[in-house]
């Protein structure tokens, strides 16, 4: 199989290898407007634009945090706009060795005849709307595809089509300049044990690399954002050290040595949790021809949130614990984390909503 | 694989009352359509959900002995192009006008059963005022509305296209159900010249199964249309040899989105040589091919197979399509015109209302011949030269 290779080719294959860089990882901010708008009310905060902007403004200019990070994840909103003073955030990103990234899927819809799977949208007028992207700053792109396990979940349907537009999505990227990062997520609703995780998990990876190949998909200019391998939420916990075994294993076997980086979505695990997974997989003594960081939301703005709960005398302490959360991750990445991180308020909290819709 | 069971085939005529099939729809049907079952290994329930028989009497309606589709669905770009050529503006009113002039052609549902509309149609009145869709409704022409975005460059091919318009389509087609559209259309396209691609026809049969099994969901029969391009030099084996490819890729994946075969339409290009090979095909050998083909790798569960012109002057398409109504087939096999219907009529029109009733004429002259020969019976008398020119363009792009 020979992949299409663009104009962008080489920029493609180094800005997906620096996003991979050990001790760094990325920040996951691109909620939509709707979805912002139930973190700003978790802590009644009113969804207005300056209030997103506000709370946007004052993860980037965290100081020290962006040593921490390879690249932020926009939604379109963002990534038109600036800091209190005027600085568009996208040079804030780019001067302190951040990459910006921008959303680009139009979020799912159900699957006719499927038992509630759904699949993803967003192609028509991609290729245009990546262009202007990429003439805006961004340097890499997300695509959420979604499937979750259930007794006859996820059908095969669901993931030829889910797959297929991934593939689709990340052709379309690469032919415009941004590494397409791909996420086919499976959720962690169900009170399955973590063997049916991973025998999903394989399934699901198998077929979306089946996919990127047919579609000639440059496999070193992209990025996997996947799920970790473990137990339903319904079910018993394990050890940090399972749930490596298992993740690291799946990606052994379906994933291909040539994509440079995966950056483990959280799904809903506490902070401290999704770091300690991390961190065990980076100390994992086998094969792993990748480098494995984060691609976190919640678990890295989940106790900046509730330190600033809106307020201007708070954006100091919410700052601190969001760098507390950077610096452990990028440490957990390296497999150097000790576990003590100094713990934010709900540092330690699941954020699992079951049924999660974004 | 599940489909349709056995149940939803009727050995009835195909000839349906309009009352069955339009007007009576007024209440739409819940989209909360059975989703599969808790339990049980095999309890998926199947496709088109509550539309399941109204989208067969519909397919059925269109397939009727005697009639074919008029393709009217040119997007405003490609209607400009018809109006230039006999010197018209492209603006609303000119677009207007000439619709106009083809639902209300006098006596046109004797031959013609299903009119394919671009989206501003639609939602158009005649010059009269009247909602065109109301018009057709009348002429006993089933609406239908083209729904894909058109094409666009494939990466990783061989300049190949691939066909864009998944975003939105639930909400999309729900909407036309709701104005009174009853069928929907998607056309993608497969170059023999550049290879076909392996990708290129993975693709296009996968945009077009989605497309299907969207359309089903909100009651409009999918016409299924993997054009094949005329542009190339090669041989009709060639062709033969790529279309069963297409084919059976459409069908598999037509399958593995559930789309019931009970409730759709076809719409291929014949098996014909290249438009610039050298060795040209009576309609008899493109009727045997064709037909080969449609034997080898069209479920017969498929009620109609309405044909496109692709380029083919009015005369060879009916001469073509009356070959392969020399016997009995297991599906419908018609037409799906749009430049061999309109063609002659345009020209005769030139944009002036005096010669509304003449072109409307030529019109119905055309519908009528190709009526014949989906009986088989057309003897070709009286054609006119105009009808007999090729109206092939190299590189033709809608």
């Amino acid at each position: 199989m020979s992949c299409f290779k663009g104009k962008y080719a080489d920029e493609l294959i180094k800005n997906a290898a620096y996003i991979g860089t050990p001790g760094k990882g990325i920040l996951a901010a691109d909620e939509s407007t709707g979805t912002i708008g139930k973190r700003l009310s978790s802590i009644n905060v009113e969804n207005v634009e300056s209030n997103r902007r506000a709370l946007r403004e004052l993860l980037f200019c965290t100081p020290g945090a962006l040593q921490y990070l390879s690249g932020v994840i926009l939604f379109e909103e963002t990534l038109y706009q600036k800091t209190a003073a005027g600085k568009p955030f996208v040079d804030v990103l780019k001067e302190g060795g951040v990459l910006p990234g921008i959303k680009v899927d139009k979020g799912t819809v159900e699957l006719a005849g499927t038992n509630g799977e759904t699949t993803t949208q967003g192609l028509d007028g991609l290729a245009q709307r990546c262009q202007k992207y990429y003439e805006a700053g961004a340097r890499f792109a997300k695509w959420r595809a979604v499937l979750k396990i259930g007794p006859n979940e996820p059908s095969q349907l669901a993931i030829n089509e889910n797959a297929n537009g991934l593939a689709r999505y990340a052709i379309i990227c690469q032919e415009n300049g941004l590494v397409p990062i791909v996420e086919p997520e499976i959720l962690v609703d169900g009170p399955h044990d973590i063997k049916k995780c991973a025998d999903v998990t394989e399934r699901v990876l198998a077929a979306c690399y089946k996919a990127l190949n047919d579609h000639h998909v440059l496999l070193e200019g992209t990025l996997l954002k996947p799920n970790m391998v473990t137990p339903g939420s319904e079910a018993p916990k394990v050890t940090p050290d399972v749930i490596a075994e298992h993740t690291v294993r799946a990606l052994q076997r379906t994933m291909p040595a040539a994509v440079p980086a995966v950056v483990f979505l959280s799904g809903g695990q506490s902070e401290e949790e999704a770091t300690r997974n991390l961190n065990a997989m980076n100390q994992l003594k086998t094969k792993k021809p990748w480098s494995l960081s984060f691609s976190f939301g919640r678990a890295l703005q989940q106790s900046t949130l509730k330190a600033w709960a809106g307020k201007e005398e708070n954006v100091q302490k919410a700052q601190a614990a969001f760098l507390v959360r950077c610096k452990a991750n990028s440490e957990a990445t390296l497999g150097t984390y000790k576990g003590d991180a100094q713990l934010g308020e709900g540092a330690a909290e699941s954020l699992h909503v079951k049924d999660y819709k974004y | 694989m599940a489909s349709a069971s056995a149940s939803l085939l009727k050995s009835s005529s195909p000839v349906l009352d309009k009352s069955e099939w339009v007007k009576g729809q007024a209440i739409r049907q819940s989209t909360v359509s059975v989703r599969s079952l808790p339990s049980g290994p095999s309890s998926l329930t199947i496709r088109a959900g509550s539309y399941a028989d109204e989208l067969v009497k519909t397919a059925k309606t269109v397939a009727s002995p005697g009639r074919g589709i008029l393709a009217m669905d040119e997007s405003n770009a490609t209607c400009g192009k018809r109006l230039a050529s006999i010197g018209l503006e492209n603006t609303e009113a000119n677009r207007q006008a000439y619709r106009t002039l083809l639902v209300t052609a006098p006596g046109l549902g004797q031959y013609i059963s299903g009119a394919i509309l671009f989206e501003e149609t639609l939602y158009q009145s005649t010059t009269d005022g009247k909602k065109m869709v109301d018009v057709l409704v009348e002429q006993n022409i089933v609406p239908g509305i083209k729904v894909d975005k058109g094409l666009v460059p494939l990466a990783g091919s061989n300049d190949e296209s691939w066909c864009q318009g998944l975003d939105g389509l639930a909400s999309r087609t729900a909407a036309y159900y709701q104005q009174g559209a009853r069928f929907a259309k998607w056309r993608t396209v497969v170059s023999i010249p550049n290879g076909p691609s392996a990708l290129a026809v993975k693709e296009a049969a996968w945009g077009l199964a989605r497309y299907a099994a969207i359309a089903q969901d909100n009651g409009l029969v999918p016409i299924v249309e993997p054009e094949i391009l005329l542009d190339g030099d090669h041989g009709i084996d060639r062709t033969f040899e790529v279309a069963k490819k297409v084919w059976a890729e459409v069908f598999f994946y037509l399958a593995e989105n559930n789309v019931m075969f009970e409730g759709i339409l076809l719409k291929p290009s014949m098996v014909t040589p290249g438009a610039e090979c050298k060795e040209k095909a009576t309609p008899q050998q493109v009727a045997e091919y064709t037909l080969k083909l449609l034997h080898r790798r069209i479920p017969p569960a498929v009620p109609g197979i309405m044909f496109l012109s692709g380029g083919q002057s009015e005369v060879e398409a009916t001469l073509n399509l009356n070959a392969m109504n020399q016997g009995p087939n297991p599906w419908h096999v018609s037409f799906s015109y749009a430049r061999a219907l309109q063609n002659t009529c345009l020209k005769t029109w030139g944009g002036r209302p005096e010669n509304v009733k003449a072109a409307q004429d030529t019109l119905l002259t055309r519908a009528k011949a190709n009526s014949l020969a989906q009986l088989g019976k057309y003897t070709g008398e009286g054609e006119s030269e105009e009808a007999k020119k090729g109206m092939f363009v190299k590189g033709y792009t809608y």
